[in-house]
This record gives structure tokens, sequence and C-alpha cells, in this order.
């Protein structure tokens, strides 16, 4: 079992450093368009957003649609660090991702006594709250928005910090915590009588994503040289929301594919803007009607899928992944 | 040395009083029966007990701590644990995680190895599925254990329910109709179940159920609500000679109970 797993994991790292060298390269070569490599960036960005809101809706259930909140309060600190405060790029990423946790804990503490809609609905207001402050908040531009943000993030920079968050939401999942986490998806009342201390997994879950909705913030902040508050309204939020739900609440893989695939389709639709939310929108009708549990449901995209599926087997061991 | 002692215990919704001066007496071993008709307040009890409500009046000691008012997840930690009246498994998650999710309390591990994977938390990690393997094997519940919850047959979730509750290491046990719905082969399965986690795992159990050749064959003695109020307390042939549990509950039936 434990050489198996040894021979995925080679398999896996081998596939990241041919994927992220041959992109490099071509950056390096400039054999790739500025476009193509502006959809790398943002695929990667979106990936960072998709799986740490699933952390909060897929794997915990707390259905939160506040998380280009989180991504503005990132994005801001990390541009005052660089901009107005002279600190270097790895510090205001780290300023903007711990923001953005310390606001996802205060914010979570009140909140997330709430279920389902109600919680939905407080998140939606927060996200706003955020927006509002942003729009108001002259020290940062205002609604004007924040100009002359040096163009730091490179591929090198997304790529690896999107490769972290996956690994150590993963890593999280896959461990007790993780564990206590999930059941409170399952059935938070049972959770409780199982001696796990719910409000202290939501807050812990919501503040995780939070910090890397905060990163991915910061990382956004310094591609696109300029931040305008309506940057971060709710239809951001809902972005990220779809990508979940599309990948499949409580699916990683299933987030990263939802994310690299939505953000294909908004770069191809770029062309016909009218018609972009249209076919957006009636995709998501499909799928819903005929995949309503998303692409992966909630199991996890893995080389053994294939080897199962040449079985004939139909459940996987969802304890031994 | 009383385990469990419940004094003076007051509920009230609204205007409605589910519970008025409810008293309930464990000792350590026991296993004590709480029967009463629909809507008698039976359930409230455990709610009470295990955190769900805080109670408008009275007081819960439960080896020699008073647990009233404290949070679900403390109480369960201090030994109490239970099952539901409708099953509430972790249905989507494998047999072997419903039962590893019971021992995260013990976890010792931080979230910090957890995501840096180093050594120490493999080692504590493959401990624990293999101690939630042995236990689902004194459950013979282990050639299940990749089976997802949901899937299991209805006799065997009620079963896992139990088992998942044990491993919580609880002292006391608290099971809320755990024969609702099983057949009467099912029913005395469960019933030799009980008795032998009861020897097994040193275990004290109150039990709330409506069938009564359950009630009666199993536990040594009982209480009998109605509309929040014990109106009997006895061993069961007291019970079953009791004229205001024949009114209140048993009606008609009871002498025909005995040849069951």
């Amino acid at each position: 079992m434990k050489k198996m797993m040894n021979k995925h994991t080679i398999i896996t790292i081998i596939v990241l450093i041919l994927l992220y060298g041959s992109v490099q390269a071509s950056i390096l070569l400039e054999t790739i368009n500025p476009f193509y490599q502006l959809n790398l960036i943002l695929i990667c960005i979106n990936i960072i957003l998709a799986v740490s809101l699933n952390l909060i809706n897929g794997f915990t259930g707390q259905f939160s649609i506040g998380h280009a909140g989180f991504m503005a309060i990132g994005a801001y600190t990390s541009a005052i660090m660089t901009v107005k405060l002279g600190q270097s790029f790895p510090l205001a990423i780290l300023a903007g991702a711990v923001a953005a946790a310390i606001v996802g804990f205060l914010i979570g503490l009140p909140t997330l006594r709430l279920k389902g809609d109600y919680l939905a609905i407080a998140t939606l207001g927060f996200g706003e709250i955020i927006k509002v402050l942003f729009v108001n908040f002259e020290y940062v531009g205002g609604a004007s928005g924040f100009h002359g943000i040096p163009h730091i993030t490179t591929w090198t920079w997304v790529f690896f910090i999107a490769l972290f968050t996956v690994v150590f939401i993963r890593n999280f999942i896959d461990s007790s915590h993780g564990r206590a986490c999930i059941s409170i998806r399952e059935d938070e009342i049972a959770a409780e009588t199982m001696g796990i201390n719910t409000t202290k997994y939501k807050v812990m879950a919501f503040t995780i994503g939070a910090f890397f909705a905060g990163t991915a913030g910061a990382l956004f902040a310094h591609y696109f040289y300029i931040l305008q508050p309506s940057n971060f309204g709710f239809l951001r939020s809902v972005d990220y929301l779809v990508m979940v739900v599309l990948g499949g609440l409580g699916s990683i893989t299933g987030s990263i594919l939802a994310a690299i695939a939505l953000t294909i389709l908004n770069a191809a639709l770029q062309s016909v803007a009218e018609l972009r939310m249209v076919i957006y929108s009636l995709l998501l009708i499909v799928i819903m009607i005929f995949r309503p549990q998303g692409l992966m449901g909630n199991k996890e995209f893995s080389l053994k899928m294939f080897k199962r599926l040449g079985r004939g087997e139909k459940h996987g061991s969802v304890g031994n992944r | 040395m009383a385990l469990l002692a419940i004094g003076n215990l007051n509920m009230a919704f609204g205007g409605l009083n589910a519970l008025t001066n409810f008293n309930l007496e464990l000792n350590s071993g026991e296993l004590v029966g709480l029967i009463g008709p629909n809507g008698a307040g039976k359930t409230t009890v455990f709610n009470i007990l295990t955190g769900v409500y805080a109670p408008t009046a009275g007081t819960i000691i439960f080896n020699d701590e008073n647990i009233t008012g404290l949070k679900p997840y403390i109480i369960t930690q201090r030994g109490i644990a239970r099952t539901f009246q409708n099953i509430r498994l972790f249905s989507n998650l494998s047999v072997l995680d419903n039962v590893r999710i019971a021992y995260h309390p013990n976890v010792k591990y931080g979230v910090a190895s957890a995501v840096t994977r180093i050594p120490s938390f493999h080692i504590e990690e493959d401990a624990l599925t293999q101690k939630a393997i042995d236990f689902l094997k004194i459950f013979s519940l282990e050639d299940k254990m990749y089976e997802i919850a949901k899937n299991l047959p209805y006799g065997q979730q009620r079963r896992l329910e139990i088992a998942r509750a044990l491993a919580t290491q609880p002292k006391l046990l608290l099971l809320d109709e755990p024969a609702a719905g099983m057949n009467p082969q099912e029913t005395h399965d469960l019933m030799n179940l009980i008795k032998w986690i009861r020897s097994q795992f040193n275990l004290t159990i109150l039990l709330i159920e409506h069938d009564m050749s359950l009630v009666m064959g199993a536990c040594e003695r009982m209480y009998v609500l109605d509309y929040g109020i014990v109106i009997a307390h006895g061993n069961p042939t007291e019970i079953k000679a009791n004229p205001r549990v024949i009114e209140a509950y048993l009606g008609e039936e009871v002498p025909n109970a005995k040849n069951q």
C-alpha cells in the first residue's frame, strides 16, 4: 500500500515539475503570448480561491458567499504594504493573508452560529460591507481605485502558492481535524455528540479559507497594477461559488478542474462578451440538471481511479485515499 | 453510589412544561428503562442530559460533577454518549470514518503536524485507524469498513451508531429507541447486543423504548413518564401492576403483555 502511494506521489511530482518547467520555459523564451500567460496566472489564482472556498462550503458545509470580501482584504492590505510602506512582496502576501484570516476569524465567530440560508445572507452582507468600506477609504484611492501597484506576481509565484494551498488543504482534510470538519457537514448534532467542538472547527475552516483567499488577493493585486472596489463585488464571490459547486462540493480536484475549465471558458468567450453570461448560465443549468453533485461529486481525481474503472469497481475507499 | 443523579429537573418550552420536577438516579452498571407515551418528554430528558437543551431548572450530577448546561461536546468528553431516535450517522462517509471521527477528541497531533505530515502524524493516524478497525471487529462490521454508511442495511446502521457512540469511551450510554423499525429477530439480536456491551464495556445504560418485550426483558428498573411527570418507578413486575401506568400508557393490553 505504502509503496503504491509513493509511486503515485512520484508520478504527480514529475507531472507538476514538467508543467511548471514547460510554462516557465515558454515564458522565458517568449513563445507564449501575453493573453495565455494572463490566463495561466488567473487559473492558479482561481484554484487558490476555489479550493479554499471548498474547505468552507464543501467540506465543512458552511454556505459562505463572501469570499471576494476576504480576497479584497488580502489585495488591499498587500498593496498598502508594498506601495505605501515599501515592504517586500513575500511580506506583503503574508500580511494580506493574515489580515484576511483575522477578519475571517472575527466574522466567523458570530456568523457561524447561523445555518444555511441565514449564514449565506450574513456572508453576502459582509462581502458588500468590505466593498463599501474600500469605496469610502480615500487612503487607498476610494472608488477610483488604488493605482501604481508594482507588477511583481509571476508564474513562479502563483504556481507554487497554488500548489502550497492545495497540499495544505488536502493534508488538513485528510487528517482527524479534517474529518471533524466533514462530520459537521454530515450532521452537526451528531458531530457535537461525538465530542467535537463544532464551533471551533467551523471557525477554523473559515479562518483557513479566508487566509488563502487573502493570499490570492495579494497575488491578484500585484498582477493587475490597479485595484478597484468594484472588482470584489458579489458577482466575483458567485464566480468562486460556481467553481466549487461545479467541481463538486467536497472534492479538491473537482475545484481545481472547475477553476481551470471556467477560467478557460471565460477567456474563450471574451470575444462574445454579450453572450458570455448567457452561455455561462446555460452551462450551469445543464450541469445542474444532469450532474447535480458536480463534476467530481465528493470523490477525488486520482490515477487509482482509472485502475478502479478498469476493474469495474463501484465503490472507492473513502478512508484510504 | 449514584453515577448519575438528576434532581428536580424542569424544562419549559414557552408555556409548555415538557418536564416537571423530574428526578432520576442511575447506579453504576445498571440498565434502566425510560418509557412513556409519545410526547411524554423522554427524548427531552436525553437532550438535556447531553447538553442540547439547557434546563429551565434543576441539576444533573454525573460522576460527582455538576454537568448542568455544559456544551454537548464537553458532556461527551466527560463520558456520556447517546444514539438517536432517527439514526444520525455521517451517512456519506465510510463506516471506518464514522468510528474514526468518534476518536477525534483523543487525537494529540495538531493542525500543523497534520499539514506538514511529520512522522509522528503518520504514527498516530495509523494507530487511530488500527484502533477503529479493531473496534469494528468487535461489532463484526470490519468487512463493511469501506462501505458508505448509508448503504448499510438498517439493522447494521443501528449497530454502527451504537459502536460509534461506544468509541467515545463513555461511562453512561443513552439509547433512544434503538429497536424502532426493527423486526422481532433484529430486536432480539439487539437485546443480546445491549446486554453484551454492558458487561464488555462496563457500562451504565439508560434506554428509551416502545418495544415492551425489549424493555421488560432487559431492564432492571424503569421510569414511566407521562406529560413530563414521572408517574411510576420500579422493577418491570411493579410497573406492569401499577394502575397509573396501565391507565396512562399500557391501556387494557397489560394482561396480555405478560404473554409476550
